[in-house]
This record gives C-alpha cells, structure tokens and sequence, in this order.
C-alpha cells in the first residue's frame, strides 16, 4: 500500500513537470492558474502543520509537540537552517518527555 | 570553440557553479531530516529511497510520508503531493522558452525542475547561456545530494526503535512550517495560512486522517474567486 502510494505519487508529480514543457506558454497569463498555484502550497502547508501538531489520528490533542514546534517558529525567527530548525523541535519536544513533563 | 574559448567559458561559469553546490549541500541537509522523517512515518528505506528519487520535490515529498504516517490513505496521500507539485507545472512554463529542451533532455529536465533550480535559472534573465548553466548545475547538485541527504538520514533513523522518544513526530509539523515560513510574505497570506490551518483543526474529528488537509487546497480556490472579484469592482470603479 505504501508503494502504491510512492509510485502513482511519483508519477504524479513527474507528469506535472512534463507537462508545462509541453503546453503553450499562454497559460502562465491566466491569472486564475497563476493565483491558485501560489496560494496552494501555503494552504495545504499550513493545514499539514496544525493537523501534525494538534491531532493524532481523529483526536485533537495537545501534547510535548506543540513545545516543539513553537521552538521551530523561534527558530525560524532568529533565521536558523532549515536542519536546526528541525532538531529545534526534535530535542525540545525529546526533553519534555523525557523529563515527564508531558506526553 | 578552441581550448581557450573553453577555458575562459568556465571561468566564466565557475561562480554559478560554486552557487549551485551551495544550493545542493543545503538542500542535502533538508534531504537528510526527510529520510529521518520518513522512516519516522513508517516508510522503509528503500520506499523512502525511491520518492527522493523518482517524486524529487521536497515539499510533496515531506507531504505524502507525513498523511501516510497520520493514517490517512493513498488517496489523499497521493492527492496532498500532487497539488503540492502544481507549482512544478508553472516552473516548467516559464523555464521551457530559455531552456529550450529537446528530446532526451526535457525528460530529464522534468526531473530537475523543482524550486531551487527554477529560481537559480530565473536569476539570469539577460543571460540565457548562463541560465541554462544554473539550472542544470543547480538541478544536479541538489538531486545528487538530497538523494544522499535522505540515504543518511533515512539509515540513521531506521537505528531507532521509537522516533517519539527522539521527538521525530514533532520534527514532521516543524519541516513543515520551515517551507511555510518564506511564503508567508504578507498580511493576506498570514490569512491565508491562518483561515486553512483552522479549516484543517475543525475538521479532524469528522473526517478521516489525510482528508482535513486536502480540504485546505479548496481555501485556495476559495481565495481567488475573493481575489478575482475584489480586482474586478475596484477596476470597474476606477474606470466609471
């Protein structure tokens, strides 16, 4: 099932590549594609970043990953690399546990 | 073009060159909490392996082990990393006239076409020998490395029994918000980002793991017609 899931993705995402070399060059003045193509990325980035913080499953739950992530954004802030970022929130949210302050 | 000609051509190259391996070495550090992160999902190495190598867009990548790792299905597993990837089709749109690709090189030029090396090509608009230079220097780099990036990242983690104890889970959310985080250059994508992220909350308990994201994308859609309406009566007052 995962490969399932990384292969048709893979293709997926390939065809989209593909394709702007094979259509016309006109669609990139329709301001309707140009706009939902920006706004996209920001949207569905930014719901994968609530739901992975605030949910587990079907549940909303508020756990040692919400520390985590608020480290990120500190992090992000003070202009970290993409990889401290990340460790950021690893380590933080590590530490929480393991000190068993929370979950 | 004699040996000089040559030489005096790389030299010239040389500093776009540098740039792209630059670009390449910090794409490979990204590379590198992907594999993690994957493997932290659930992936295997190889599954994890093979979308660095054959998806090879970040952000969609990141997108698909993380609704897998949620529970939500291939569908909107699959769905999540395609609309991610739109943006790939207007890279290619604008790179196709300066590239001017032509057979076995716009297959693999496809391949190549993902935010580092479009905006690196896009930077020498005057210059299209140069440009041509940077995408495919830069295209190169960061395949070659993130491909390493994830090998690495991805063995290190598959040492581990439990990725929660190391907080990998909560190193998924902040992947993501650190690709969020140059977008939101405006008050209105602040909103944006604000009105999808709440949609996405209220509608987890109701909807099955993968769909609250999904329905995000139809803020976007929503979005543009608000936009597209609001242009056309401020144009239709200032015309009257």
């Amino acid at each position: 099932m995962i490969w399932a899931a990384v292969l048709i993705g893979a293709a997926g995402t390939y065809s989209e590549k593909l394709l702007g070399y094979l259509l016309p060059a006109s669609l990139l003045d329709n301001t309707t594609v140009r706009r939902i193509t920006g706004y996209l990325p920001i949207c569905l980035l930014s719901a994968l970043v609530a739901v992975q913080t605030f949910s587990t499953g079907t549940t909303l739950v508020i756990d040692a990953r919400v520390a985590g992530v608020a480290a990120a954004v500190i992090a992000l802030m003070l202009r970290a690399p993409f990889l401290v970022v990340v460790l950021v929130a690893a380590i933080v949210t590590a530490l929480l546990r393991a000190s068993g302050l929370s979950e | 073009m004699n040996i000089d000609d040559t030489a005096a051509n790389d030299m010239n190259m040389r500093p776009t060159t540098v740039k792209a391996l630059g670009v390449g070495v910090a794409t490979g550090a990204y590379g590198l909490s992907f594999g993690a992160i994957s493997i932290a999902s659930g992936l295997d190495v190889w599954q994890t392996q093979a979308l660095s190598l054959l998806m090879f867009t970040g952000a969609s990548q990141f997108a698909l082990v993380g609704v897998l790792g949620a529970g939500g299905g291939i569908v909107a597993a699959v769905a999540t990393a395609v609309l991610l990837g739109a943006r790939n089709s207007l890279y290619a749109l604008s790179l196709a006239p300066r590239l001017r690709l032509h057979g076995f090189a716009k297959f693999a030029g496809a391949q190549l076409t993902i935010d580092e090396s479009t905006a690196m090509a896009l930077s020498h608009p005057d210059d299209p020998q140069r440009a041509r230079h940077a995408f495919w220097a830069t295209g190169l780099s960061v395949f070659v490395l993130w491909n390493i990036g994830t090998l690495a990242g991805a063995l290190g983690a598959s040492l581990i029994d439990d990725p929660g104890t190391l907080g990998l889970d909560a190193a998924i959310p902040a992947g993501f918000i650190a690709l969020l985080w140059p977008r939101l250059n405006s008050r209105s994508m602040w909103a944006l980002a604000l009105v999808s992220a709440s949609l996405a909350i209220a509608l987890v308990p109701f909807l099955q793991p993968g769909l609250p994201v999904l329905a995000a994308a139809l803020v976007a859609v929503a979005a543009d017609r608000i936009v597209a309406r609001k242009s056309r009566s401020s144009s239709q007052g200032g015309t009257s």
